[in-house]
């Protein structure tokens, strides 16, 4: 437990970085992911048939190999930045295909009868979008979103595992490699900061879900 | 084609249609044509970058996929193997958690809570690095599967308590009024039925797991990625043999994929000779909270 204790700073560094690789991640791919959930559901084939392709590759492939193509790959073709970015830049392209499915999902929960209704009141495809399909769409896009995101928090370790210096995982690295202290302990407050880091994000899901929840 | 944001298009709207899908198709064209010249101009279309990986007449070409294939065969066995493990222990975690006494149960739900918030990196790595310091001197295949496992099988076995627990209540009621004893109840009547409907969400993750082996990578499994990185280190091209790479996993898992939703449409299909109904939202709820973007 000691070295927990002695170390605190450093696992609050590695909170902190994970913490930030995760807000980038969440928002670049909750965008982009949106995105490929319009694209499709929407009425143009070859703008299908994008979606489709994007999410079957990024579903199907290991962020791994994602994240091989972007820290080695990028630079093969004159794409320099930091690994920090390659890193959040990986994860988006992955976690953007899982929420592309759960948002995809969420708009077709919604009954064909209520966008009918919408539109035989007169409402514009932008009104109707926004008015009624929309606001009941969200609400059962909650609990798998949150999932998703839950899930990126815990993929960002395989960030860390690349080499992103400073996030949590590659804290075992720092201490256990230059310090030489014994792995277990640096381990078990691996693991405690991303229960931290988890279980009151699952909190806040079971919270933010009762309060959108609709009984159908 | 109708869907809930649109109605079926009529003469003007199969029109508007037709000019975007052209447009998108001359932007997709155009992106791709950048992406290619930005490719040549770095000269990764030069023949010794690819011929290793497509072209039978290279030398390199049959040593590059013997290990290419070595490694799929090891990637296999892992995920087979943790797969395997995971069902037996998230079935018996289950039923443990379905059967058992209040101050035991509580120890349990604890336990799946507690593995479920663990990044399954994090636990391949503890297995890999814990393990050997405690003594426990075993192959890397091993400490892998033993990290796999140990994420999986909780997740497993909230996906057969779903199962269960979607079976309509009188299933058990008629199984008890029939004086069989609990363990009876479930061995026979619940969980096979439980299984049924589990199968699909089973093979999809199936498909998790198998995009987890990759993480053998980090403690010195040779499985695809950690070999397509020594392929890599003798032949300088990692655009191409990463993409093979990928290729591999997409083409695996997508058929995996398939396979859970044919399962699947089967066995709504043959709903009919089905022995109960299954509460099917309440199964496709669990699924998503346990699936997720599980893994990686």
């Amino acid at each position: 437990m000691n070295v927990i204790f002695d170390n605190l700073s450093l696992y609050l560094e590695g909170i902190l970085k994970t913490l930030q690789i995760c807000a980038w991640s969440a928002i670049g791919s909750l965008v982009l992911g949106t995105l490929v959930a319009a694209c499709r559901v929407s009425p143009v084939p070859p703008l299908r048939w994008f979606g489709t392709s994007w999410v079957n590759v990024f579903r199907n492939c290991p962020l791994t190999v994602v994240l091989f193509f972007t820290a080695f790959g990028l630079p093969e073709i004159g794409i320099n930045a930091e690994y920090f970015w390659f890193g959040v830049l990986g994860l988006v392209l992955y976690t953007s295909a899982f929420v592309c499915e759960a948002v995809r999902s969420g708009i077709n929960s919604v009954p064909a009868g209520q966008a009918e209704a919408a539109r035989a009141v007169g409402l514009t495809f932008s009104q109707s979008l926004a008015n009624v399909i929309m606001p009941q769409a969200i609400r059962t896009v909650v609990p798998p979103l949150g999932s998703v995101i839950i899930a990126m928090i815990k993929n960002s370790a395989i960030v860390g595992a690349f080499g992103v210096g400073g996030e949590l995982f590659s804290v075992i690295d720092t201490l256990t490699g230059s310090r030489g202290i014994a792995v277990v302990p640096v381990l078990i407050g691996v693991v405690l900061g991303y229960l931290i880091l988890i279980i009151p994000a699952g909190v806040l899901l079971g919270v933010l879900e009762r309060k959108v929840a609709v009984v159908r | 084609m109708s869907s809930v944001l649109y109605d079926t298009p009529g003469p003007k709207a199969r029109r508007r249609t037709l000019v975007g899908s052209i447009v998108v198709g001359l932007a997709a064209l155009a992106v791709l044509a950048l992406v290619a010249m930005q490719l040549d101009e770095k000269g990764q279309f030069e023949v010794e970058k690819w011929a290793p990986l497509f072209d039978p007449t290279d030398d390199s070409f049959p040593l590059v996929w013997d290990r290419l294939g070595e490694a799929l065969g090891n990637t296999l066995i892992a995920a087979l193997l943790a797969m395997t493990f995971s069902l037996v222990i998230g079935t018996l975690l289950a039923v443990s958690r379905i059967t058992a006494a209040r101050w035991y149960r509580w120890a349990v739900v604890g336990l799946v809570e507690f593995l479920r918030g663990v990044p399954v990196v994090i636990a391949i790595f503890f297995a890999a690095r814990a393990l050997p310091e405690w003594g426990v001197d075993l192959d890397t295949l091993w400490f892998l599967v033993i990290g796999l496992t140990l994420y999986n099988s909780v997740i497993i076995a909230e996906i057969v308590r779903a199962g269960v627990n979607s079976l309509p209540k009188g299933q058990r009621e008629a199984a008890e009024s029939l004086g069989l004893r609990r363990s009876q109840v479930l061995s026979m009547v619940l969980l096979p039925q439980a299984f049924r409907a589990m199968l699909p969400a089973l093979i999809s993750q199936l498909v998790v797991v198998l995009k987890d082996t990759s993480l053998g990578f980090i403690i010195g499994y040779e499985e695809l990625v950690r070999v397509g990185g020594q392929v890599v280190q003798n032949l300088s091209n990692p655009i191409q043999t990463y993409l093979v790479i990928a290729l591999i996993f997409i083409i695996v898992n997508y058929a995996l994929s398939r396979f859970a939703v044919y399962v699947e449409h089967r066995l709504s299909r043959s709903r009919k000779g089905l022995p109960a109904e299954v509460d099917e939202a309440a199964m496709e709820q669990v699924v998503a909270q346990t699936g997720g973007a599980g893994g990686a």
